[in-house]
Formats: C-alpha cells, structure tokens, sequence
C-alpha cells in the first residue's frame, strides 16, 4: 500500500495537479510518526510512510493548508474524511485546494498498547495475520494484532470514504460497530458509579490541551480557554472539578459535529477515554432527533442547526434526568 | 552492601511509612505507572518509569502562594506557605533524580524559592538503578548512568534482593531508620547484573545520539536555522512535552476571587502555548514556529549557557512516546546536528 | 515558615494620583509603617529598576518605577491605561492599598559607566517613565556628570507625560537641555513638530554623548539607525525593555530571550548586548 500511495503521489506532484502533499513521515523507531507535508518526489522518497502506526488524522492541518497557494494532496483514510467534510460544511477548509485520495486502513496499532504489556525496547514490528510480531533489543515478541489495535480502530464506524477526488483501492461500507456498548454500560451505571468513573478519569487530567488541538472539531480561531480577555482563561487547577468541567464543555461544543474520529482519546498522555463523552452525544443525538453521522455529506443540517415539529420536547432532559 | 529481599520489601515499605509519607511508582489498571502514597499491600511497578514525572513532589503542578483579603481600601497578605512534612520519595530514575539538580539551578539560586525549597528540604529521593532501559531512552547523552544513580539514597535490583547505600546524610539517615530490616549481602549477582545493563545500554537505538552540536556558545547558529520550520510544522501546540518533561519548569501565576477571599496559585505553564507571552498589546512569539524554537533552544542552548554547560533535559524519553505527533527533542537534535 | 518569599508582596498605600495625559496617571506610593503610619517607601531602588504592582483578583504587572531612588518619601509609578489591571489602576482613588514586591532588575549604570559621561535621554510617549528616574537622578547628583540633553515626544502636546515638572523644573536647570516636541501642529504648541528620530537627527547631538533611550519599538528602532548614521555607536546606546513576566526573579520562563530573562538581566540593555540576542523583542 505504502508503494502504491508514494507513487500516486509522485504522479500527481509530478503533473501539477498539487503542488504539496500531506501525510506521515517515519521517525526514530517502528512508531513514531509525525505528520508532514512533501514538496519534492525527493523528500517522499526519502521519508514518507504508510503503516501500521500511521493514525494520525491530517484533517484538521487542512484548515491551514488549503489557504495557502495551489493544491495540496491529502491522503485521508475513511475516518479522516468524515473530518474533511465536517470541515468543508463549516466553512473551514477551501475544498477546492485539496486533492484527496482515499486510502483503506484495516486498523492502526498503537504502541502504547504493545508497551503496556511489558513489551519494551521495541525496534521493529511486523504484522503477521492476527499476530503481531516485535522485535526489541531483548529478543523477539508476540501478541495478537487485536490487543495491539488502536481504540479508535477497536470501533471503527466505516469503511467507507465519504469524500474523494481519487481512490486508492476498493471503496468498503459503513459498517454495524460496538463503539456504543461502552457509553450504554455507563449509562447503566447509577449515577454515583458513573460520577465515580469520570472522576477517577477526568483527575488524570494534566491540562495538557492536546485533546482539543488535535480535534478536527475545535478550529476556533483562539479558544476562549487561551483567551486572557475570556476572562475563564485559567491554567491552575484550583478545583479537580474544573478538569471535569473542562472535557464536558469540550463535549458540549463539538456535539452534533464530532465525527468520532477518536484523535482526543488516541492523543491523551493520561490514557483518559475523552470520546466516550462524545459518543454519548452522539448517541443521544441518535435517539432523540433521528440517526444522524456528522461529516457523512457536506449540505445536511445538522440535528442542533436544525428545527423540525417532530422534535422531542425540552423537557426530556428533566424527563431522563430522573432515576 | 545492605541488601533485602525483594519479597520483604512490603516490609521496608511498612516501616518507612509508619514513620513518614512514602510515595512509590505504582501500576494503574492502564498499565501505566503513577507515584502514589504507599498504603499497606502497595506493590512497586515494574515499569521503566512512571508517566509523569517526579517534578510534582517538589514543584507541583498547582499550588496555592498566598491569600489576600481585600475589605475596602485596605488588603491583607496572608502567608498560607507551611513547613512541610518529611516525604520519601522510593524508585526515582536516574534521569528524573538528574532532573531535581537542574531544577534546584532554578529554584535555588537567588532568590531562593521557599516553597521548592521546603519540599526539597524534607523529602527523601530514594533512586532505583534501571535493568530494563528502552528504546527511548537516551539518559547516556547527558552523561547519566541508569546503573549508578544519584538521590539521597541508591537501590539496586539482582532480580531477588534489593541493595542500598546512600549518596548523602539524608540518605543515610533513611538507611539507618530501616537497618534492622537490612543485612550485609554479597553483590557478585549484581554486579553481573550491571554489566548486562551497562551492554544494553550501549546497544540502544539512541546510544549515539551526541550533544556536541549545542551549548550555550551556538546560540544565533541554531536560533536562525532553516530546520524549525519542518520541524514545528505539524506541533499541535499542546502542552504534553512540557507537562511529561521532568525538567520543564515554566509557571504562571493566577489569581481567583473565591467570594471569601483572594487565592493566588503558581501552576505549571507551557512555552508552547499561544499565551504564553502574550501582553495587553502584544506578543513576541506569534507563530507555532517560534514558541516551538523557544522550547528546544531553551534546553540545548539557553540552560546550558547559563550553568556550566549543563543542559536542560535528562534523556528520560517521555515526550518521546507521549507528543501526539510524536515531535521531541530527539528529532530535533538529529536535524539540527552539525556534522 | 519565618523565611521571607519575594513572590509573597507586602501593601503600599497610593497616597496621590495625578492625571498626566489622557490615557497616563502617575500614582505616588507610600508603605505602612510598623505603628501603622503611612509614609517611607516601601523599598529602595536604583534608577531603571521595576516592581511589581497587583490588585489581588485582578491581576500583577511590572512597572518601571518614576520616581529617583534620591526622593526618600515615596515611590512614583507613571502608567498608561492599556489592559485589564492598568485600567483597573486608573479607577483608582487615594487611600487604596495596593501590592508590592520587588526591586527587580538591574539598573541603568548611574554610578559606573555613566558617571562623569554627557548625557543624551531620547523619550517617546510613556518611554519618559523609566528615563524620569535616570533624569532626576542625575539632577540630584549634579556634580557626577556632564551635560544633560533630554530629547522627548509625544503625539501631542497632551500626551506628554511629566509636562508641569519638565516646564517648572528641568527646563530651568543649568547645564539641563530640553527638547520637546509632538506628531503633528497644534494649536497652543509653538515648539518643535515631527517625529523623535527626526528631531534626533536634525539636533545632531555631539558624539561624547552616552545615549539612553526608551519608547515604542519602532521609534527605538528608527532613532538608533538615525544615530548610528550621525555615528553613534551601539556601545554608547542604552535601552530598557518591557516583556510579559510573572515572577520577576528569572524563574517563570516568560520573559527568556536567548540566554536572558528580561526581569533579572534586564531589563536595561546596552543595544551591543541585545545584538547578541535572538531578535525575539
């Protein structure tokens, strides 16, 4: 795949249909990949990466990138275009300065994971199938490719790329995942076993904001939280409820746009599992307004955009807040 | 050496904390490992090192400086600051016991950070010699040895006893408050044991990596290199770097009204940050490039021309796995290396 | 604990408030005694040095301090309105308390490398704040230099910071040159119009002089180039710079440029010496 993505690129670097390209670049060891932007058939030869470990989502460097002059070539896989079209709908990126060619992904590991095994001194990793196989400067190692996947990647949505100029590859389907089963555990929780769960998560926080710097959905010019004139700009943690307070609003702001793209969750030095709170917007959003898949077209309204007679009630929310 | 059995560690645990606070790097159910306050039954993590630094113990990531009362015209300091209680902190690396002497160049010269200080002055770090480094370390680069580490007090593991000796009188008193769970052992094991670490150590994928290029005398070389525009292009401009580094130690101070009462607390600020310098009218580093520049310069060039030579990271290779991006201090010593 | 902190402030007490300028009051600052008396300050200074003022829940900013270390009965702080505690200083009435810690910084080299010298002072706008200190200084201890040339503008006649003491006091000073001018014509102003480095350039002040210069950056920026072609050199041209900081100790990383921190290096810079810093200010 690497191959066949590198040589695309090269052409159409070549035939001046963009003049850059964005995508991965390989790093000091087996997995750690930074996204980067190519200039010359030169640097792509010498750098660029298509692997395992590149999940990162580039979606979101194209609110910057397509300003910029000419085209650039992004290589999305399906979950990053559903960012790229949130992005198109809310006039965020100039689509038409973007070429984008849709990549399949059978899953991205993390080596966070391959780590928290006890696996350490990692070198190299191969994939085998269903193993998973490591090489460190202690010997070689194994483990099944499913304990190794990325989360995001666990309860993948689709298959499907909901937006492209170009595909490399067959196009697959949006498919039946479990990424709710987690947020209707929790709902079935009370709401003491539920508080204790997001507390225990939430004081893990270290205010780091990468959460929110990755997500395609936080594209504010300058967050109010970096405002100094916001006057609710505050870097102390004068209160562990504050960090709660902090991930919920987040929440709040991106739902109905949050495509479940998983970047905050996967970014978290704390490990925090940040997208289940969008999920359970999601779900809800789901529920009461109809289904509904931010980022799936670029013209629908969406649910909280959107006024229709059938809507639920306000009171609903009084309605499920009791137990 | 005076040595105890791993299995009897519990026991030194028990003791220690039944005289003074004992924090030690413990797992989450994550898998990950965190410092936490030893209780009965804790056990020691395996791990390499802990996700966040030990920085917190003598810099903590919020803290409260002092109080103010205001009632009309007229405003009342109150300092809140108090003695602290003595703390032993067991199982600091090497690299994070490095870093506590570069962030005593800051907080102890003049004029001397009482708060830092008095955390400083009642803990107890208690090392532990690593067996098991990984690939993203790089502790040697800075002239630190895993196998010898510094602290008040040194541990070593042959895998069934633990050895200690100590560095200091503070270390020593720590040893002497637990002798008589301590008996002499014999450490032909452990000298085996270092040899093997000292062999992998030479075979790690960073074993090369030299700070020949930097110091404080190569300040306008690298300030105005070519490299950080590639560098930087894709930071996200998040804080993880600094809030996983051990040595960082940028701060903000903050003022909140709590309807009873002026708090004001220092916490932890990161260079990276788009506010970092802004002012009511202005910024000096607007760009991701140059916030970017600030941090690395900050650690290759602008520490070590103010100590000695000394440079502002200890190799401990969290913001290796930890950047989003996986953009670190590595990368950019590798571009911006003079060959 | 019965060590002292500097980051824990101790009160003054604002004991007069005058208007300089629409958007520039000066606030003179007394401490409070043992017995509970206002007066005294509240700590001594050398010229160029700065503190740091806060109104707890509102905010803490370093401010040059005005007044000459030589005034033994307050501390004078000349402030231009521009952000949230700055405005919250100008509603200000007499008799409020405020917080204050410091000396921070050095020092513009009184009694070293300026004594016996000829001086030049170059001001733009509330740059005159911090020179006032350097200024008066000087007047107080006549006999340890030369000549005295002070060069000031503002926009306007209104906007010139110190105009009653420059007119009552330095104007009638011996050996104490004052050249005042503003932006543009107006009307009641019969002095000098046109931009400081201009006016710089059209005095031709003789090359003996050691040149102390403050004001917005790109007024620095334009007299220094005028006087290095009238052939000044920068080892002769002193500055003071003003950063965002929080500590004032070289501690909290704010204001670190190079290998400086602003607050502890600074914030007075010889323009050679800053030649050697990244261009970051």
């Amino acid at each position: 795949m690497q191959e066949a993505i590198i040589s695309k690129a090269k052409q159409l670097l070549a035939d001046g249909t963009v003049n850059r390209v964005i995508g991965w670049k390989k790093g000091e060891f087996a997995y750690d990949i930074t996204p980067a932007i190519f200039e010359s058939a030169e640097e792509i030869d010498a750098e660029f990466v298509y692997d395992d470990f590149t999940s990162a989502n580039v979606s979101k460097y194209l609110v910057k990138e397509s300003k910029k002059e000419g085209k650039i070539l992004a290589f999305l896989k399906p979950c990053d275009t559903y960012s790229l079209n949130q992005l198109t709908k809310e006039h965020r990126v100039n689509r038409d300065n973007i070429y984008v060619v849709g990549i399949p992904s059978d899953g991205k590991l993390d080596a966070e994971k391959i780590k928290a095994k006890g696996i350490t001194g990692i070198i190299g990793v191969e994939r085998n199938g269903d193993t998973l196989k490591i090489n460190t400067i202690y010997g070689e190692e194994t483990m099944p490719v499913s304990e190794a996947m990325s989360n995001k990647c666990l309860s993948c949505k689709s298959k499907k790329h909901v937006t492209y100029d170009e595909l490399i590859g067959e196009d697959g389907e949006v498919i039946e995942s479990d990424r709710f089963d987690m947020v209707e555990k929790l709902e079935n929780m009370t709401s003491q076993e539920r508080y204790d769960f997001w507390k225990n998560e939430l004081s893990k926080c270290i205010r780091c904001n990468a959460c929110r710097n990755v997500c395609p959905a936080c594209t504010c010019e300058n967050c109010v939280f970096d405002n100094p004139d916001s006057g609710i700009q505050n870097k102390a943690a004068s209160d562990s409820f504050e960090e709660n307070m902090f991930h919920i609003i987040r929440a709040f702001h991106v739902a109905g746009r949050c495509t479940d793209c998983g970047e905050c969750s996967r970014v978290c030095p704390q490990n925090i599992p940040l997208h289940l709170l969008n999920r359970k917007f999601i779900k809800d959003i789901n529920s009461l307004y109809g289904e509904y898949q931010a980022g799936e077209d670029t013209t629908s309204r969406a649910p909280l955009n959107d006024y229709t007679q059938d809507d639920c009630e306000a009171s609903i929310v009084h309605e499920r807040g009791v137990e | 050496m005076l040595k105890i059995s791993l299995e009897n560690l519990g026991k030194l645990f028990d003791a220690v904390a039944e005289k003074q606070t004992l924090y030690i790097p413990t797992d989450r159910e994550d898998g990950a490992s965190e410092y936490k306050k030893y209780e009965s039954g804790m056990k020691l993590s395996k791990n390499l090192n802990t996700l966040r630094s030990a920085k917190d113990f003598f810099f903590p990531q919020t803290e409260n400086l002092a109080d103010f009362k205001m009632e009309g015209k007229k405003i009342e300091v109150i300092d809140v600051r108090k003695e602290s209680e003595d703390f032993v902190v067991f199982g600091v690396r090497a690299c994070d016991a490095r870093s506590f002497t570069i962030l005593d160049k800051v907080f102890l010269c003049e004029p001397v950070d009482s708060y830092y200080k008095n955390r400083r002055d009642h803990g107890t770090v208690v090392t532990m010699a690593c067996t098991k480094p990984t690939e993203t370390c790089f502790c040697g680069t800075f002239g630190i040895d895993p196998t010898a580490p510094e602290g008040d007090a040194a541990c070593w593991s042959d895998g069934e006893n633990l050895f200690i000796q100590a560095n200091n009188e503070k270390g020593q008193a720590f040893i002497d408050s637990v002798s008589s769970l301590l008996e002499d052992g014999d450490t032909a094991k452990l000298d085996e044991v270092k040899a093997k670490t000292k062999e992998i150590l030479g075979k790690l994928p960073l074993a090369n990596l030299s700070t020949e290029s930097f110091g404080g005398d190569k300040l306008m070389e690298h300030f105005n290199s070519e490299k950080w525009a590639e560098l930087s292009e894709s930071c996200l401009g998040c804080g993880t770097c600094t809030f996983v580094c051990p040595t960082c130690q940028c701060y903000d101070i903050k003022d909140f009204d709590t309807g009873h009462g002026i708090k004001r607390f220092r916490c932890w600020d990161s260079c990276m940050y788009s506010d970092f310098t802004k002012m009511a009218h202005g910024n000096i580093r607007n760009s991701q490039l140059e916030r970017f520049r600030q941090r690395f310069m900050h650690k290759l060039v602008y520490f070590p021309s103010n100590n000695n030579g000394e440079f502002g990271c200890v190799g401990c290779g969290r913001c290796l796995s930890k950047c989003p991006i996986s953009m670190n201090i590595v990368k950019v010593m590798k571009a911006l290396e003079v060959k | 604990m019965n060590t002292n902190d500097t980051l824990i402030p101790r009160i003054g007490v604002v004991t007069d408030i005058r208007t300089d300028t629409p958007d520039v009051k000066t606030f003179r600052v007394n401490a409070i005694q043992a017995d509970g008396t206002v007066g005294g300050k509240v700590f001594e200074h050398m010229p160029g040095q700065c503190a740091m003022l806060s109104i707890p829940g509102v905010g803490e900013g370093m401010f040059s301090i005005t007044s000459s270390p030589t005034n033994k009965e307050f501390m004078e702080f000349s402030i231009k309105k521009c952000g949230c505690l700055t405005s919250w200083l100008h509603a200000m009435e007499v008799g409020q308390q405020i917080t204050i810690r410091g000396p921070y910084g050095n020092h513009f080299p009184v009694e070293t490398d300026l004594k016996g010298k000829d001086l030049l002072f170059i001001a733009g706008g509330i740059g005159l704040a911090p020179l006032r200190s350097v200024i008066n200084y000087v007047r107080d201890n006549r006999a340890n230099y030369g000549d005295v040339q002070i060069i000031y503008g503002s926009r306007s006649k209104d906007d010139l910071v110190d105009y009653q003491e420059i007119l009552d006091e330095w104007m009638n000073d011996d050996g104490v040159e004052v050249n005042l001018t503003i932006d543009r014509e107006q009307e009641g102003w019969d002095g000098h119009v046109g931009f400081v480095p201009n006016y710089v350039k059209e005095l031709n002040p003789s090359l003996s002089k050691t040149v102390l210069i403050c004001g917005p950056p790109i007024m620095i920026k334009f007299t220094l180039a005028g006087l290095k072609e009238l052939g000044f050199t920068e080892t002769q041209v002193y500055t003071t710079m003003e950063l965002r900081m929080k500590c004032a100790v070289g501690k909290c990383g704010r204001c670190n440029i190079g290998d400086k921190y602003v607050c502890k290096d600074g914030p007075v810079f010889r323009f050679d010496q800053l030649d050697e810093l990244p261009d970051e200010y």
